[in-house]
């Protein structure tokens, strides 16, 4: 969906820290905030929740065990039981590797997974990037505009708290399937696929 | 907890000069953008000619049959496992620094776990060579997977070490590609919004996955390492013991012991520190990053190599007391004949591995040797030498002779095609390290400007008063807001 949003970019973490602390109190709405590296408490700043995803690799995990001393099991006692010189047929302890080596191979492909699920990323996924530096050195807070907002007041706001570059963009804030060595244009949700 | 982690004033920087963080991504995305030198191309080029060789002396091995090795002996593992087991080795150390060392708080990791990793994964690769074609009718190797078939079913023994060894390798094998890959994705991402040519952008937009840096996905990003790398710390000791078990669980005199799988761990550490350091001595150096893999870099990953190899060193004494000790005929003969006795056939290797891997390493106590890169560099590759030295005394002096003498064999030694096989692994290797090193990030850089502040050598001494500062106090007293 495209809507409009205010960006504006910080060059220090303080700056930022404290420009999210008034944004949030003046009562915009940030859209997200763009980093180039990860920036600890941030997420909590800006009021985000935990992330559940090491619960799903403990499911995965857990899921990987079942599979592997399930199979094993199943394999070696009703499937084709056979004589492995006097061996039980369901030695625990010979399954131990194998079950770990599952539980492990599971559970971090599919939080791979997730997370690219989560964060909606593979190859040919393009999204808008309000600014190109914040890969590079700038953090960059977007505000979302409502009908009733003043972009310019905002930018000013912005402005303000340190922000060294201010601008409005009107961006798609969703992902579609695209080229980057393409011009980055603004893409009409009907003309093409456009997931949220 | 403070606003940023405490570093002591007294521990060196991690970074080196004065830099903010446009200048991290020169230094590190810098080298990504240029033309590959000359240099470059003869290296790759050697490396190719190696890999020819190596897939020629496959072909022969293919079409032939394992004949083309001289293993038509007692000694049917000979160089092949020799060298399976030194790449596995080799890849070792990559996940140790960026999975253990990350659990262990160990910022230093940041400024060399990226190459580390890489080489993991292609030392991985290579390793996965030798079982593969050992096979003989490698076209079967699919035997080896557990999967309903036509043929009974017939399911592989999962009693069996050698099975145990086929989930242990390609596992480390993905999780290690996955671990690497995620943590690649931001500096892909700063490569990406870099690029000039639009073959770049298009390339580098396709392997960013659509990266944008969003403080969401960093959340999950970092919640992602932590876990992967608790997954990948045990899978890591996991593999070499379960390598070790190829040997401990069978009852050949020199094999059978307990103490294989932490000596082998040790070992792998051991060589993969070295081969780190012969590496990235020579890619800091080409791509100008002594700011980043500093002297004290060296230093710490030298003094692991001291640690290992004292580790490895008391495993040999130990493993030759218990041969003794045990009273048990055929084990003190494999030690006391085929390993100690120096006019035994391969009483040079034994010799050679003592002084490579316990001896010489132990120069590392000293500081000044120890932050020596040219030293350094000698060392490792001496190392390695050691290490593949130890792989070779414990599968050829255990089997050539076993309990019947009249099966005894004449000396091993390999063929061409055996020799050509190594030598187009190091093909296989090089060609992976250099493309690595041309076009990918050879530094993790979003993780080091996330500790540039904290270690950098212009910032250290003005973030007191931030260090001082309580997170909790900062959120409740500063940014105070109604959620």
């Amino acid at each position: 969906m495209i809507k409009k949003f205010v960006v504006g970019s910080f060059e220090e973490e303080r700056d930022l820290f404290a420009a999210v602390k008034n944004v949030r109190r003046a009562g915009y709405k940030i859209h997200d905030v763009y980093t180039p590296f990860p920036i600890h408490g941030l997420d909590k700043a800006i009021g985000l929740r935990e992330t559940s995803l090491h619960t799903m690799g403990f499911i995965y995990g857990i899921t990987g065990t079942t599979i592997a001393i399930g199979g094993m099991g199943w394999i070696f006692t009703t499937d084709w039981p056979l004589n492995i010189g006097g061996k039980p047929h369901f030695p625990l302890p010979a399954f131990i590797p194998i079950a770990f080596e599952l539980t492990v191979l599971l559970s971090a492909v599919g939080m791979v997974w997730t997370f690219c699920w989560l964060c909606k990323m593979m190859p040919g996924v393009k999204k808008h990037h309000f600014s190109l530096r914040s890969t590079d050195d700038l953090m960059t807070m977007v505000i979302e505009c409502t009908p009733n907002s003043n972009a310019a007041e905002i930018e000013t706001f912005l402005t303000e708290n340190r922000a060294i570059e201010v601008n409005t963009q009107e961006a798609e804030e969703g992902w579609w399937f695209g080229r980057y060595d393409k011009e980055q244009k603004l893409y009409r949700a009907e003309e093409v696929g456009v997931g949220d | 907890m403070s606003l940023l982690k405490y570093e002591s004033q007294l521990r060196e920087p991690l970074i080196d000069g004065v830099k903010n963080y446009h200048q991290v991504t020169e230094d590190i995305i810098g080298p990504v953008e240029t033309k590959p030198t000359k240099l470059w191309w003869i290296g790759l080029s050697i490396a190719i000619l190696l890999l020819l060789f190596g897939v020629y002396s496959v072909y022969r091995e293919v079409v032939y049959g394992i004949g083309q090795w001289n293993i038509n002996r007692t000694v049917g593992w000979g160089w092949d496992i020799t060298n399976f087991v030194w790449w596995i080795g080799i890849g070792h150390a990559g996940t140790l620094i960026s999975a253990i060392l990350l659990l262990f708080g160990q910022k230093w990791r940041t400024g060399v776990n990226r190459a580390a990793e890489a080489m993991t994964i292609f030392a991985v690769m290579c390793a996965g060579q030798f079982p593969i074609f050992h096979m003989g009718r490698v076209w079967m190797g699919f035997f080896v997977l557990p999967y309903p078939n036509s043929r009974g079913p017939v399911w592989p023994n999962f009693n069996s070490a050698l099975l145990w060894d086929v989930f242990a390798v390609s596992t480390y094998f993905t999780v290690s590609l996955l671990f690497w890959y995620t943590g690649l994705l931001p500096d892909l991402a700063t490569v990406r919004d870099r690029a000039k040519t639009k073959f770049r952008k298009m390339f580098y937009g396709l392997a960013s996955f659509g990266w944008t840096g969003s403080t969401k996905h960093w959340q999950r990003q970092e919640s992602l390492a932590l876990v992967l790398a608790g997954l990948a710390t045990p899978l890591v000791l996991s593999v070499h013991t379960i390598v070790s078990f190829d040997f401990a669980t069978s009852v050949i005199p020199g094999w059978h012991t307990t103490i294989f799988p932490p000596y082998f761990v040790a070992g792998a550490v051991f060589s993969g520190f070295a081969m780190v350091q012969s590496l990235l001595i020579i890619t800091r150096k080409v791509l100008h990053l002594e700011d980043y893999i500093t002297i004290g870099h060296i230093e710490a990953m030298n003094k692991v190599i001291v640690l290992t190899g004292s580790i490895v060193g008391c495993a040999y004494l130990s493993e030759l007391f218990v041969a003794w000790y045990s009273m048990n005929t055929y084990e003190w003969w494999a030690f006391r004949e085929n390993r100690v006795n120096i006019f035994s056939p391969y009483g040079w290797a034994y010799y050679g591995m003592i002084f490579c891997n316990v001896v010489s390493p132990q120069l590392f106590w000293s500081r000044k040797l120890r932050r020596n890169p040219l030293f350094t560099f000698f060392m490792a590759v001496l190392v390695n030498v050691g290490m593949w030295f130890e792989r070779f005394v414990i599968i050829v002096t255990s089997i050539y002779r076993d309990y019947l003498p009249s099966s005894w064999t004449t000396y091993y030694s390999p063929s061409i095609w055996e020799i050509g096989f190594y030598l187009g692994t190091f093909g296989l290797f090089f060609i992976l390290y250099f493309l690595f090193a041309k076009y990918f990030p050879v530094i993790a850089a979003a993780e080091i400007k996330a500790i540039l502040k904290t270690s950098g050598e212009n910032y250290k001494d003005k973030m007191s008063d931030l260090e001082e500062m309580d997170t909790n106090k900062f959120y409740t007293q500063e940014m105070e807001h109604a959620h």
